[in-house]
């Protein structure tokens, strides 16, 4: 799927620092990180990470393992290989006048993307798809005159009951002061 | 109970049983300062003389105990000078909890006096760490640094607790156990790979075992010896697991590696198989990677996943606390013998005798350490900075017993030596303690000789002293063409300097002196200095050069030398 892209969700604890934590990672270890998409989940005090990376310059099991060492990462596993549902959402604004309104509308409805902001001499597009469409719409849209783009990152989630992040109950852990060697 | 956050704090290290903090104080972290003494004596405090010194006291006091170090800082430069002796923590996975004062929580973000984001700043080198913004979360914090320290692959904590915090009040009650989502240090290995790896093992014709520090943290020693004695299987320590196997054991073989015994480096290209326990394939360990043991199987067992397969392809990588997969693997191999294997072992290494002493009349450095690594015994403690004098003890502290050679390994911090000496003192109180120094890195935290005296710590520091940076030298005579650049070291008058810190000081300048200043040293009840005024020439022998293969090694000086007279190990 997808070439040499790997996409990989993660489970984190909502606390301060946690992106720092885990983008120093990345940047320490040398991880070539594609995109990278966060927010809350269904549980208060955890967000889900979905990131994409390009094994041609990274090796993907080191990212998994490095960031499962996190303390704060509850969960993470490299999904690539299951069947899942993975979509990006882009905000393309375009410029456009009263001629080409129209036809900028056609390529929107063909892509079943929508307009959310129209003005005299632009409008907005939210296309939302895997990257290959929005890839796609933006090429087409690039003849009108792209002023400017946002991409959220893809997000992914596994198909079917199974759950791609689940929420690890914390188990009671102790430890005792060691004896003297 | 009710008591303010620096209480707090400390009943919680009362609580965790610790004993000794090293520490600095300063304006943040004042009100842990002011609650020490309704802790005392259950919890001693040992004033150092930079920060740096406390967190290297920690670590060495954690390497000897097998406990967690603990250390104290204050915020902005205290915090900072903690960072060298936290990443050496964190390099060598050793237990520490590192305690810093924070400027007031209204402060934070503004540059007020003496900020520094500590918590960003050791972000890569720690295993966790936590700003504490409430009083009311302090056990529950230490509690859980404490946990993290020791468990898994330890290392270092840090926890950042701002002066206000500290001075607010709570109701305090110590956790009895932690919750961590995140944190599930793996424990037995996979069935199938443990059978995976005795199958290895009854295939291999010539296996060696490759132990590290992982067998000391586990304290694993016992079923390493019953693994490699019921297989026959030859062991093989990296520096840092030095002490994991008995020295004196037929099967005992020394150090692999950049500055480890020729014979290990060729059999190790040679092996069909290697069962690599509780260490990482650190580029110091196999050479040039790609024509590392190339012709070896490799089973790699280790507490970290993260290690395995990260540096070397490996048949059966198995995650797992080194003595519980060793004692599942114990449950299923046969007994098996490899007698030529081991016979040629031995016969090459007869051949070849890596650490010989070149026989002369000048006083050498090899000759020195291994006069005291002779005289401290399997139940002394050897302390060394980093560098050609930490090389050599190495080489030469042959029966070593596990924690009882005292080094920074992955990190390679120079000055390491004399802070760790304190801290391995007060670990190990009624033993001998030798801090083998150089006279470089002594020079770096030579200010703790006052922690010792002010202590009377009957340390034994010798300062090997070739007037060189020895091991930088040593790359500039053979890799940079004999340039050499800022490595002639001009050092004050070591024996006066001992003086002035009511330490007593002794100038060894000729061979005929040295056992018995050593014999001296040792009969001395307080701390005693040794200024041993080595030869300026020597380098540390076998080598192998920067981005070499282990084949490569360079057994012997490429200069003609003085014959090298075998050592009896």
């Amino acid at each position: 799927m997808n070439g040499n892209k790997h996409t990989i969700v993660a489970l984190v604890e909502d606390r301060p620092g946690v992106l720092n934590r885990i983008v120093s990672k990345w940047r320490q270890r040398g991880f070539n990180i594609e995109s990278l998409a966060v927010g809350h989940s269904e549980h208060d005090g955890l967000s889900r990470m979905t990131f994409v990376v390009d094994t041609a310059n990274t090796d993907v099991t080191q990212v998994v393992k490095q960031l499962d060492k996190l303390i704060d990462v509850i969960h993470i596993s490299d999904i690539t290989d299951q069947d899942m549902v993975y979509r990006e959402l882009a905000l393309i604004k375009v410029s456009a006048t009263p001629q080409n309104r129209s036809e900028i509308i056609q390529i929107v409805d063909i892509f079943r993307a929508n307009i959310v902001d129209v003005d005299r001499d632009s409008l907005i597009v939210e296309a939302t798809g895997t990257e290959d469409k929005i890839d796609a719409i933006i090429e087409l849209l690039r003849g009108f005159g792209v002023l400017e783009m946002m991409r959220t990152g893809r997000v992914a989630m596994l198909r079917g009951p199974r759950l791609t992040a689940p929420v690890e109950e914390a188990v009671e852990a102790n430890s005792t002061p060691e004896i003297a060697l | 109970m009710r008591m303010n956050g620096g209480h707090a704090v400390l009943e919680s290290l009362v609580r965790e049983g610790v004993e000794y903090v090293w520490g600095y104080p300063g304006g943040a972290n004042l009100p842990l300062y002011d609650a020490l003494p309704d802790y005392h004596p259950r919890l001693k405090h040992i004033l150092v003389r930079h920060e740096q010194a406390a967190a290297h006291a920690a670590d060495a006091y954690a390497r000897v105990t097998g406990r967690v170090g603990v250390c104290f800082g204050t915020s902005g430069p205290g915090a900072t000078n903690l960072t060298t002796g936290i990443a050496n923590a964190w390099m060598d996975s050793v237990p520490l909890v590192a305690i810093t004062g924070q400027v007031v929580t209204g402060l934070i973000g503004r540059d007020g006096f003496q900020e520094a984001d500590i918590t960003g700043i050791t972000l890569p080198v720690t295993k966790h760490s936590r700003l504490v913004l409430r009083a009311d979360d302090i056990p529950v914090a230490i509690k859980e640094a404490f946990h993290i320290a020791r468990t898994g692959r330890p290392g270092p904590v840090l926890v950042d607790i701002p002066r206000d915090v500290l001075q607010q009040f709570i109701e305090f009650d110590y956790p009895k156990t932690v919750r961590l989502r995140g944190y599930r240090p793996p424990g037995a290995g996979d069935p199938a790979l443990v059978q995976h790896a005795a199958d290895l093992i009854a295939e291999s014709q010539k296996p060696l075992i490759l132990a590290g520090h992982g067998i000391l943290l586990s304290r694993a020693w016992d079923e390493l010896r019953e693994l490699s004695e019921r297989c026959h299987i030859p062991v093989i320590s990296t520096l840092l697991g030095l002490g994991s196997f008995p020295g004196d054991h037929p099967l005992y073989l020394g150090m692999p590696g950049m500055h480890g015994m020729y014979w290990n480096n060729i059999a190790m290209t040679k092996a069909d198989l290697l069962i690599a326990i509780g260490m990482r394939f650190d580029d110091r360990v196999t050479g040039r990677l790609r024509d590392f043991a190339t012709q070896a199987k490799k089973i790699h067992i280790d507490i970290d996943p993260a290690e395995l397969e990260k540096n070397v392809p490996t048949a059966a990588p198995i995650a797992g606390d080194v003595k519980t997969v060793l004692r599942q693997l114990l449950e299923i191999v046969q007994p098996a013998r490899h007698e030529e294997w081991v016979t040629w072992i031995e016969e090459f290494r007869a051949e070849h005798p890596s650490i010989a002493i070149p026989e002369t009349e000048k006083l050498l450095p090899q000759t020195v350490i291994k006069a005291i690594c002779d005289t401290v015994g399997g139940d002394g403690y050897v302390v060394t900075g980093v560098g050609q004098h930490q090389m050599w003890a190495a080489q030469y502290y042959w029966n070593t017993k596990p924690g009882h050679f005292v080094t920074s390994g992955g990190l390679g911090t120079m000055g390491y030596e004399v802070p760790a000496a304190v801290g391995t003192q007060f670990g190990a109180p009624n033993s001998q303690v030798w801090a083998v120094c150089g006279d470089g890195g002594f020079q770096m935290t030579q200010y703790e000789l006052a922690t010792v005296a002010e202590n009377q710590l009957p340390i034994k520091f010798a300062i090997i002293n070739n007037s060189y940076l020895g091991m930088v030298r040593q790359w500039q005579e053979l890799f940079y063409k004999n340039n050499l650049v800022a490595v002639k070291m001009f050092s004050p008058d070591f024996v006066k300097l001992a003086e002035a810190y009511g330490i007593l000081g002794l100038r060894v300048t000729d061979k005929a002196q040295v056992d018995g200043a050593i014999d001296y040293a040792n009969k001395h009840a307080g701390p005693v200095l040794i200024d041993f005024r080595v030869d300026e020439s020597e380098n540390v022998y076998p080598m192998v050069p920067p981005g070499a293969a282990l084949f490569e090694t360079i057994d012997q000086p490429p200069v003609p030398q003085p014959t090298r007279v075998p050592v009896q190990a």
